[in-house]
């Protein structure tokens, strides 16, 4: 055999002409799994010990034959596109387990993502939308994609960015500047709404007063009202945010975890609908988008985006279910896509009791309480009692509405513990 | 014996965190018997390049589940991931969705 090789090119070539052919089928896709060589003609695979057929590898000319070459030959062996069957395969779809490169790649994302948009309804013909941008992975994809599908299918909408500053140092004002980026180059108009402006607080002054416990509790309830206020100064008819798959995943098992069946209700929806004065709707345009796309889009498109921990600590309950969702999708891909439909597909039983949403009476934010969560954190934090809005005080709402004062005891109770 | 080779290492979406922040690395690994595989090169990085808490880098003898691996431009999962034989000049990429978004 290794003669072979030494042989001139017309010799060889005429040797693969008549019998240096091999067919080598695996039973998994991309050439894993159990493989069988053949280099004749087989009228029965099963006989031949074929049960099942994920990939073939056809080799011809020198070598061919040689078993021990097959190894290297299938390492070595770039992976074809499976749409366009000409350039070399760029990733493994974890949603559909296809092989792209990189153009079939873009265009299948963006296509699902306006298919997402399309079947939904999500936009109008002529709205203004926000699109809620912390300078990260997701929004950064979504400003782009969602920029490129407004001139690509003409959508004829006012896309701007809303930015919120929690006011953490190190952190989210580098964020911001890579916002500030992303403005310029998608030139999009941008708004800034602080935490600072809205709520005289910033997370920094946050933290120094109620510690890292529940720090995360203040930063969540203010931004979703933050985002809201943002929009109303600009003047949008819907807020977009880049939450994906991954997240959505995330939330159904936090939710399911935590036994919230009101948010466990309503976590999958793709829209909120106007829940009330002061509320914009929202939508998730990147819904069934894979976090491991969003990423390698960003990764492959040279998007600029901004990846840094919180210094204030992730959320540790959300990390418990992110990484054992990652677990799962390491053994089976689909496991987070199966999860959101079965969150989508959960009904809750008649007389289960929901929560009843009114408004706040201080400001009018839709709460299921006399006094919204955000006004509650608020009063807590200028009155030096940040517990009051941790865990459940609604029989204080009453006093906290008609300025009373609080009792010795319940005072106790509520101020910050050492840390 | 195979020879040492010389690759390209690049960390990003915050994995660069967990190597003092530096995004790329020209490293040369060293000769050894057998060929150098993507197993190998990964406790080579946690023996020499990982500067703290591994667990957010590594888990079991593969990446964490969440880190992005791309040889050569292309997703490792086409590459035959953990067994892919690195090549001199190779270009590999790791990165973190584990980041905020």
């Amino acid at each position: 055999m290794a003669t072979e090789h030494q042989k001139p090119a017309t010799q060889q070539q005429q040797q693969a002409g008549v019998s240096s052919f091999t067919l080598v089928i695996y039973e998994q896709e991309n050439f894993q799994g159990r493989c069988h060589e053949l280099t004749g003609p087989s009228n029965n695979l099963q006989e031949a010990g074929v049960e099942k057929v994920g990939s073939i590898l056809v080799l011809c000319g020198p070598g061919a034959k040689k078993p021990g070459n097959l190894q290297t030959q299938r390492l070595a062996m770039p992976v074809l596109c499976s749409s366009c069957a000409e350039k070399r395969a760029a990733l493994k779809r974890p949603k559909t387990g296809h092989s792209l490169c990189k153009d079939c790649f873009f265009w299948a994302f963006e296509e699902e993502v306006h298919q997402t948009i399309v079947a939904a309804k999500l936009f109008k013909h002529g709205e203004i939308v926000g699109i809620a941008a912390s300078g990260g992975k997701d929004s950064t994809v979504l400003a782009h994609v969602m920029k490129l599908l407004n001139e690509r299918y003409d959508y004829g909408l006012e896309l701007m960015l809303l930015s919120v500053d929690e006011g953490i140092t190190g952190y989210r004002d580098d964020s911001l500047e890579t916002v500030k980026r992303n403005q310029q180059q998608y030139e999009l108009p941008l708004k800034i709404v602080s935490y600072e402006e809205l709520y005289g607080w910033t997370m920094d002054a946050i933290v120094k007063q109620v510690g890292l416990k529940n720090n995360c509790t203040f930063c969540g309830v203010f931004r979703r009202q933050a985002l809201d206020r943002g929009a109303i100064m600009l003047k949008v008819d819907k807020i977009c945010t880049g939450h994906n798959a991954d997240d959505v995943a995330e939330t159904v098992l936090m939710n399911v975890l935590r036994g919230d069946i009101a948010r466990l209700r309503r976590c999958t929806a793709i829209s909120t609908s106007s829940e009330g004065d002061g509320v914009v709707p929202r939508c998730k345009p990147l819904k069934y988008a894979y976090e491991k796309e969003i990423v390698l889009y960003a990764y492959f498109k040279k998007l600029d985006y901004f990846s840094t921990e919180c210094i204030y600590s992730p959320n540790a309950y959300r990390g418990y279910a992110r990484t054992f969702l990652k677990d799962l999708e390491s053994v089976r891909p689909s496991s987070i896509i199966d999860v959101i439909h079965s969150g989508e597909n959960l009904s809750v039983r008649d007389g289960v009791k929901m929560p009843v949403q009114g408004t706040c009476n201080r400001c009018g934010y839709i709460s299921s309480q006399a006094l919204c969560k955000s006004c509650v954190l608020l009063e807590g934090l200028n009155r030096g009692l940040p517990k009051l809005g941790i865990g459940k005080h609604h029989r204080l709402h009453g006093k906290i509405l008609s300025q009373q004062p609080l009792t010795e005891k319940e005072e106790r109770k509520l101020k910050a513990v050492d840390f | 014996m195979a020879a040492p080779i010389a690759i390209h290492l690049e960390f990003g979406g915050g994995a660069e965190l967990l190597f003092d922040g530096v995004k790329e690395h020209h490293v040369t690994l060293p000769s050894q018997s057998e060929p150098w595989d993507v197993k190998q090169l990964l406790v080579w990085i946690q023996q020499n390049l990982l500067k703290e808490r591994p667990e957010l880098f590594v888990q079991g003898d593969s990446v964490r589940p969440g880190i992005l691996v791309l040889i050569n431009d292309a997703d490792w999962e086409l590459m035959g991931e953990l067994d892919y034989q690195l090549q001199d000049q190779d270009n590999v990429v790791f990165i973190s969705t584990l980041h905020g978004g």
